[in-house]
């Protein structure tokens, strides 16, 4: 059994729940942006929660079944079409055999987490099928789905129920506004008080440059860093810093100017400072975030990270218990 | 929580929250071997420790990060166990670490960093120039003859591995009064050749991957470092060759030498140079020419 790629989509490649214990070889942890989406279509087919699927981004591939299978979509609105027919999101369906899956162009979120019953196929890299494309590694030949692919699927090893849904509860609102909550630290004490006020106070804007690696913001007002003799080694700009890790979620801001938040395949270390880290729990959002929509960063604390995390789990609980 | 200790002999640690997951600690502002000896021998002994929830102990130059679970172990809990380690450190003066003298032949002044520094001049502090010829007139050398020379002539100390998969970065062994200092592209450049040695503020580094990069390009090497493929022989499965504490002497070598070391790599058979070596951070600081003499030897005996 396997499913030709006839058109790639924008940027889609095959994830799972990502490697860990590399990083600091410069290897990042990969896997699906939202993962919550990852694992609620692995969940509603009886795939193992962690199998591979194609994460899709903001286009959606054409794909070409040379047996039946059922598929789940979960995350972004992108309307799945079987030969031009529309089909359900958040709903297991069938494909038949010979038949093409397509998607319409994104109404709302960024990334479309697509299962197919038994999991993608491809060698597993230091524990995952996680496509990591700067380091070549994993998925299909370590890079995004091209035209001409194959991929090849595991066994199907449960009964799948057609029709079963996702409950209502569980199903993602997507917004134009994030609010991403961020723990502020690092070298935030290197910013000046009033730069550091309103930089939480004020709109960010997505820039195009927004994928896996990092999202960039545009929008706000330049950073302004306390004077400083520059400490040996780190650099001459006021936004060096002797180089060090950089934690997922992390928000750089290169020369004062354009905040970045690190993501799943972000680069392990540099020499800019951080000046915050988005929360565990909202990582999810992060990856649902088109270029161009708005986001404002609001500075919590610890506690208030820890309850969004124990929130997030019971959501996950519910998903691993739903009918 | 953001809070210090102090130890008996380096700058007071500084431990930042990055969210609920990481746990940062600076400490040095500036680059030191001593902070970086103080961050190896912390982060090896916590993992020694198997401590229950933590995920991934990542040292850095001057710096270290741990990412943990915070339903195993608590941000506090994580940070007393480091300050408590980071005592041990200081109290027990251990200065040696065992690693090894490795050997990276460079084809300095090549003609793929060449033709990519000349794509990307507009990003460039002196467009002019190549990036050697900027490097060596900025750090006082006559010529960038003698300033590949200096390059290298001294050894370097892999203080960090990361940025992008197995990338070293490089700290040269020699009194900082001699250290090289470049800065950084004006911006960062979209490409960058496979195994360009590169520089940025202290720095030397070795790109793993061909892709973006903000360092002044000063050559190539044939050695693989990174290896996805699983077709270098001296790369275990870890697929990264190089770890933090390794000891690197560059050799100069011209191009019918890196056509054939090219060619030994593409066909699975690159053999770096590697000698087991104990270093000791206290006869290095004691006489830093000696110890680079004594690299060498150690090199050429083997």
């Amino acid at each position: 059994m396997t499913i030709d790629v006839i058109k790639p989509g924008l940027a889609t490649s095959i994830q799972d729940t990502g490697r860990q214990g590399n990083y600091h070889l410069g290897i990042p942890p990969s896997g699906g942006m939202d993962q919550r989406s990852l694992r609620a279509a692995n969940l509603l087919l009886g795939n193992p929660e962690g199998a591979a699927v194609l994460e899709c981004a903001l286009m959606g591939p054409e794909l070409s079944f040379s047996e039946s299978r059922c598929v789940a979509a979960c995350g972004a609105e992108m309307t799945p079409r079987i030969d031009g027919e529309p089909q359900p999101l958040n709903e297991v369906f069938r494909v038949p055999a010979g038949s093409t899956l397509s998607f319409d162009f994104v109404k709302a979120g960024a990334r479309l987490y697509l299962a197919i019953e038994g999991g993608i196929d491809v060698p597993e890299k230091l524990g995952s099928r996680s496509t990591y494309s700067l380091g070549s590694l994993g998925g299909l030949e370590g890079r995004p789905l091209q035209a001409g692919d194959h991929l090849d699927l595991l066994p199907v090893a449960t009964s799948t129920r057609e029709g079963r849904r996702l409950p209502e509860s569980l199903v993602p609102n997507f917004s134009k506004h994030y609010m991403l909550r961020v723990v502020p630290g690092i070298y935030d004490h290197r910013l000046t008080d009033e730069s550091r006020e309103r930089f939480y106070e004020e709109d960010w804007t997505v820039a195009s440059e927004a994928d896996r690696i990092g999202y960039r913001m545009k929008g706000g007002s330049p950073l302004s860093f306390i004077d400083r003799e520059p400490p040996f080694g780190a650099g001459d700009d006021p936004s060096n810093i002797v180089d060090a890790c950089y934690p997922i979620g992390s928000i750089q801001v290169p020369s004062g100017s354009e905040p970045i938040i690190l993501h799943r395949d972000a680069v392990s270390g540099g020499g800019y400072a951080m000046i915050g880290t988005v929360i565990s729990a909202d990582m999810d959002w992060v990856g649902q975030i088109q270029p161009h929509q708005k986001v404002r960063f609001v500075p919590v604390s610890l506690e208030a990270a820890l309850a969004a995390r124990a929130e997030y789990q019971q959501q996950m609980a519910a998903l691993r218990q739903m009918p | 929580m953001s809070a210090t200790t102090s130890t008996t002999t380096g700058t007071q640690a500084r431990y930042s929250l990055a969210a609920d997951e990481f746990l940062f600690v600076e400490l040095s502002e500036e680059m030191t071997l001593e902070a970086f000896f103080r961050s190896i021998s912390i982060t090896q002994r916590l993992k020694a420790m198997s401590v229950p929830g933590i995920i991934e102990i990542c040292p850095a130059n001057a710096s270290y990060q741990v990412r943990y679970d915070p339903e195993q172990i608590s941000a506090g809990e994580l940070q007393e166990t480091l300050e408590s380690l980071d005592r041990e450190v200081s109290a027990q003066q251990v200065r040696t670490i065992e690693t090894r003298v490795i050997e990276v032949p460079v084809l300095y002044n090549d003609p793929w960093t060449h033709e990519t520094l000349m794509r990307f001049r507009d990003r460039h502090q002196d467009p002019s120039g190549t990036d050697l010829d900027y490097a060596a007139r900025i750090n006082g050398f006559d010529s960038v003859d003698a300033f590949i020379e200096a390059h290298s002539g001294s050894p370097w100390f892999v203080s960090m591995v990361g940025f992008v998969a197995g990338l070293p970065f490089m700290y040269q062994m020699v009194p900082r009064e001699r250290q090289i200092q470049v800065p950084k592209y004006l911006r960062p450049r979209t490409d960058t050749p496979k195994q360009t040695v590169g520089y940025g503020g202290c720095f030397s580094c070795i790109y793993s991957v061909r892709g973006a990069g903000g360092y002044q390009m000063f050559g190539v090497t044939p050695m693989p470092l990174y290896d996805p493929a699983d077709q270098q022989p001296h790369i275990d499965e870890s697929m990264i060759f190089f770890r933090p504490g390794d000891i690197v002497k560059h050799r100069a070598i011209d191009r019918d030498e890196y056509d054939r070391l090219s060619a030994d790599a593409e066909a699975g058979g690159f053999e770096p140079r590697v000698v087991p070596f104990t270093f000791d951070l206290d006869d290095f600081n004691r006489d830093p020419d000696g110890y680079a003499s004594r690299i060498k030897e150690v090199l050429h005996d083997h």
